[in-house]
């Protein structure tokens, strides 16, 4: 059994709606006074975080407490090799904790994956975001997201159970090259039948992304006015691009915004339905104007609350069972 | 020394024959050979080809001993079946003056494993700035005739031209590792699908290609020789055939590995698959077998580079690059070129022993199996199969990314100068 | 994550395994007509009227026996109790002796539990573990002035101190046979049914 979420590719389109449906069942619980809930109790979750992210770390941390698992706090900068303890040394300390599951951020691409197949803790591995690779519980809660916004259940007020995103047209605008939010996103919206538009400047686009299950352009107008999406997705951009090697990805910030970045103009072009995204932190004035980041269709702040959700419901299903897979029929 | 009987050797997999080996050299090959005094190695079904010669391995010592010393390294290279290996200069201290290349020599005389002949850095302290003493050392006891800055490309165009003219004084060669440095800045495998994918940074094949190009040129302008190291992508391959067809002085060599695996090993994250240049597609892989096969490639060599256990057992981008060689190296060559029919054991004889000396200027290696030769051979046996088991080698490095695997063709003995070194697959200590 | 597939089901779309083979039939749909109206005159005559009682069943089978008690009490004292249903499988204290469980809708009635007669409605009860679970997952819900228990069928070997207040049938069992209640809403009749063990041990609810 798969007891491990590395990367957004570890779940069908089955799993990943039932990782949405059961996203909504805890969502349910944290609209109450008693937001607590006994279910993983005496279980411990490490958050093991190599990079900075007070977000992400008290998102899961939030989710860990509310089902009553112990959490354990884990920073470490550095890499390996130069400073700190090593990746290895630091799993195997954890395992003499008794971690059930290590939430793990890091600096490095694979780092995760390492963790769990190098037999270092028996633990279940989650991935919180590893260098420029993935995210996958942030493509969970933004594809939740978009699911309550689009898909809806009959009263209006969360996502249909059982719906998928089938023909939800996706246009996610920004450094797709180093960012990992856009490669966990491409999957799981691909997974789950929505239809992904990458948009970026040709210098942040990697070379192979051709072969990703989604159109890529470098004309944000045309994306936004020809494609009609339902959902866009902005994507931070780090002005140290700018300073990097060889005169940087865009020339100057004010290129950038002007080609790439969404204002009030471009908002207009949208059609009325259509949500506007991002994974936060934002720039804002740089990727995202304020107008765009404060208008009522814009979803980032409820994306920071159903990251709670959708993390205790990760946490539930890799954790609440025996670790074995169910038989067919299930258990009464 | 006593002399040497092999009896019923398939000399480079023709029929069986025997020879004798007496003071260092063959002395007498034919059928129904007999010597009195001599000790007989029974070589029935076994394929004999002149000791192999590495044009490139990484022996560690001085300053890493904690990754390989010349002792082991030089083991590895006896069980491989090398009788010779060039040992690469990125050493600590590096191996830019006399001193440092004739004691790594004497490290090599005193372990008797196999010769070990150094590679002289081209730049003081590999760093690309100024020519180490070229000349010093080709004087040296060491007698250096193969120059390289390898771990480091030498990037700068007029310090390459004049390092390819000076070394024409004592026909040395230098030999390039083709990595444009700014397009490869922090890259941590090749840069493709599998790249875009992982997140790994990515080391794209036109980094490779735009330095031989350029080097090509270069050495055809000031008339010198020029080796390029562990050519690994398709666009290479096509730089150099175009170049030795304008009859420029290039020779090239590949590593197994390049003619085996590809970059989608990279998938599991594991670090044992991470090396400079990086595993390609599998067009490059066929590509680099096809310039192997027709000499556009002229030679195997292993690039065999041994790490630590803490420099691999972590995560992808904090991890060392290379791979161990030494030992699985003619395992691979027949796996993968002979066995599939793109090269005769006569052709290997010549792309792992005859083309590495001549390419090295070493005497004494490389030489056919024939009366008069010094007596350095490897008998193998083509029809074993073995497991890659990093653990039972005698490399310290366990950075093989073969283990697991099954190769065909064990190596069962190897001479140096007409001295075993390795019987029964064991490597032996001679009394003398 | 494939115990994510299977852990939220629509019980209505999906039919689970349905009671082993060789089983007798205790309870047929007469039976259980029968015994739902008796409960329903219990329910009004213990809480002397139908004020304040709100019904949740526990799924799966509870919450047709809920609606179908609710259905009862409409004809009966032609007032239309709030019905909703309770899933407690976050409470349970067995969760990790097995796969990871099927997580079902909880869905309250508005107006909330404050102050209710909560009458919890299951299929059948056996350890009472199962409504333990509801009892703690009540208390995070609210604070209802009273709970009651109404089931269909009481097997016994009760693990817990807890009793149902109002019960279709008593089958004395035997802890390896088991207890399969179909209901016409689920899986197409009504009927009570009693199996010879099965090949392995089941769950206790």
């Amino acid at each position: 059994m798969n007891r491990h979420l590395l990367s957004a590719a570890d779940l069908d389109r089955a799993e990943a709606v039932a990782v949405l449906d059961v996203s909504e069942e805890m969502a349910a619980t944290q609209r109450r006074e008693i937001k607590k809930l006994p279910t993983l109790r005496g279980r411990t979750v490490v958050n093991l975080f190599f990079e900075d992210s007070t977000r992400t770390r008290t998102s899961f941390e939030a989710a860990a407490k509310r089902l009553s698992a112990d959490v354990i706090n884990f920073s470490a900068k550095g890499s390996s090799v130069s400073k700190g303890e090593s990746l290895k040394d630091t799993a195997l300390t954890l395992e003499a904790m008794g971690a059930d599951a290590v939430v793990v951020r890091h600096w490095a691409s694979g780092a995760p994956h390492r963790l769990a197949h190098a037999g270092w803790t028996r633990g279940s591995v989650v991935n919180a975001g590893d260098g420029t690779h993935e995210h996958p519980t942030q493509a969970l809660l933004d594809a939740y997201t978009i699911r309550r916004h689009l898909r809806p259940a009959g009263d209006g007020t969360h996502g249909g159970t059982g719906q998928d995103l089938e023909g939800v047209r996706v246009t996610i605008v920004g450094d797709v090259l180093h960012s990992r939010v856009a490669r966990s996103n491409v999957l799981l919206l691909h997974t789950l039948g929505a239809r992904v538009t990458l948009v970026a400047p040709p210098t942040l686009l990697p070379v192979g992304v051709e072969s990703w299950p989604c159109e890529v352009t470098s004309d944000l107008d045309g994306a936004l006015a020809d494609g009609a999406p339902d959902a866009v997705m902005m994507l931070r951009v780090q002005r140290e691009r700018m300073e990097a090697a060889g005169g940087g990805f865009f020339p100057s910030v004010r290129e950038y915004t002007r080609r790439y970045g969404l204002g009030r103009s471009r908002l207009a072009l949208l059609p009325e339905h259509t949500i506007v995204m991002h994974p936060g932190p934002m720039n804002r004035g740089l990727e995202i104007s304020a107008d765009a980041a404060d208008s009522p269709r814009s979803t980032i702040v409820e994306q920071v609350g159903n990251g709670v959700a959708v993390r205790m419901a990760v946490l539930y299903l890799l954790l609440a069972g025996d670790g074995t897979t169910p038989t067919p029929g299930g258990t009464p | 020394m006593s002399p040497v009987l092999v009896t019923g050797a398939r000399v480079l997999g023709g029929e069986p024959t025997d020879l004798l080996l007496a003071d260092g050299r063959i002395t007498a090959v034919g059928p129904g050979l007999s010597a009195d005094g001599a000790s007989v190695l029974d070589a029935a079904g076994l394929v004999a080809l002149p000791g192999l010669v590495d044009l490139h391995t990484h022996l560690r010592e001085p300053g890493r001993e904690d990754a390989e010393t010349v002792e082991t390294g030089t083991q590895a290279a006896a069980r491989g079946g090398f009788t010779a290996v060039f040992a690469m200069a990125n050493t600590f201290p590096v191996a830019d003056t006399a001193g440092v290349v004739e004691q790594v020599k004497r490290l090599g005389d005193e372990a008797g494993w196999a010769e070990v002949r150094p590679v002289g850095a081209v730049t003081v302290g590999l760093a690309g700035r100024q020519l180490a003493e070229l000349g010093a050392m080709a004087d040296s006891a060491a007698g250096v005739r193969v120059f390289s800055d390898d771990g480091h490309c030498v990037s700068d165009a007029v310090l390459m031209r004049r390092a390819l003219e000076y070394v024409k004084a004592f026909d040395g060669v230098i030999a390039q590792h083709a990595q444009e440095p700014r397009l490869t800045e922090d890259a941590q495998m090749n840069e493709g699908t599998v790249s875009a994918v992982l997140g790994l940074r990515g080391w794209p094949s036109v980094a490779e290609e735009a330095v031989i190009a350029r080097d090509v040129l270069l050495a055809e302008h000031v008339g010198s020789r020029l080796h390029v190291c562990h050519v690994s992508t398709a666009g290479s391959v096509e730089i150099l055939r175009w170049a030795k067809q304008r009859g420029v002085q290039v020779t090239a060599e590949v590593t197994p590995h390049h003619l085996l695996l590809t970059d989608e090993l990279a998938r599991s994250y594991d670090p044992v698959y991470k090396v400079n240049p990086p595993l390609r597609t599998q067009a490059d892989v066929e590509a680099v077998r096809e310039g192997l096969a027709d000499g556009t490639i002229d030679v195997v060599a292993t690039d065999h580079a041994p790490h630590p256990l803490e420099d691999k057992d972590c995560e992808w981008a904090a991890a060392a690059m290379g791979m161990t060689g030494l030992e699985t190296a003619l395992s691979v060559v027949q796996h993968a070129m002979v066995d599939t029919g793109l090269l005769t054991w006569e052709q290997v004889a010549d792309r792992m022993s005859a083309a590495p000396a001549r390419i090295g200027r070493l005497a004494g290696q490389g030489e056919p199996l024939a009366v008069g030769s010094a007596a350095n051979l490897v008998l193998l046996d083509p029809a074993a199969r073995w497991t890659v088991d990093p653990a039972q080698m005698a490399t310290s490095g366990r950075n093989s990314p073969f283990r697991g695997m099954e190769l065909p063709g064990r190596v069962v003995a190897t001479v140096l100068r007409g001295r075993p070194t390795v019987l029964d697959s064991h490597l032996v200590r001679s009394t003398s | 994550m494939s115990a994510a597939r299977d852990a939220v089901r629509d019980p209505a779309r999906e039919p689970d395994a349905g009671p082993p083979p060789g089983g007798r039939v205790l309870l047929e749909g007469a039976d259980i007509h029968r015994a739902l109206t008796r409960i329903a005159h219990e329910l009004l005559e213990a809480n002397k009227g139908p004020a304040d009682l709100l019904l949740l069943g526990i799924p799966t089978r509870g919450v047709p026996l809920a609606q179908r008690l609710a259905q009862r009490l409409l004809e009966v004292e032609g007032t239309v109790v709030p019905t909703g249903s309770l899933d407690v499988t976050m409470y349970r204290d067995d969760l990790r002796r097995h796969p990871t469980r099927t997580l079902l809708p909880t869905e309250l009635p508005p107006g909330g539990l404050d102050d209710k007669v909560v009458v919890l409605v299951d299929d059948v009860l056996y350890s009472g573990r199962t409504i333990r679970a509801a009892l703690d997952a009540l208390s995070d819900l609210g604070r209802p002035r009273a709970v009651r228990l109404a089931v269909l069928v009481d097997r016994g070997h009760r693990e817990l101190p807890i009793r149902a207040d109002h019960v279709g049938k008593n089958l004395p069992t035997s802890a390896a046979e088991r207890v399969s209640v179909l209901l016409a809403e689920r899986d197409g009749r009504d009927a009570v049914v009693l199996s010879p063990p099965p090949a392995g041990t089941g769950a206790r609810p």
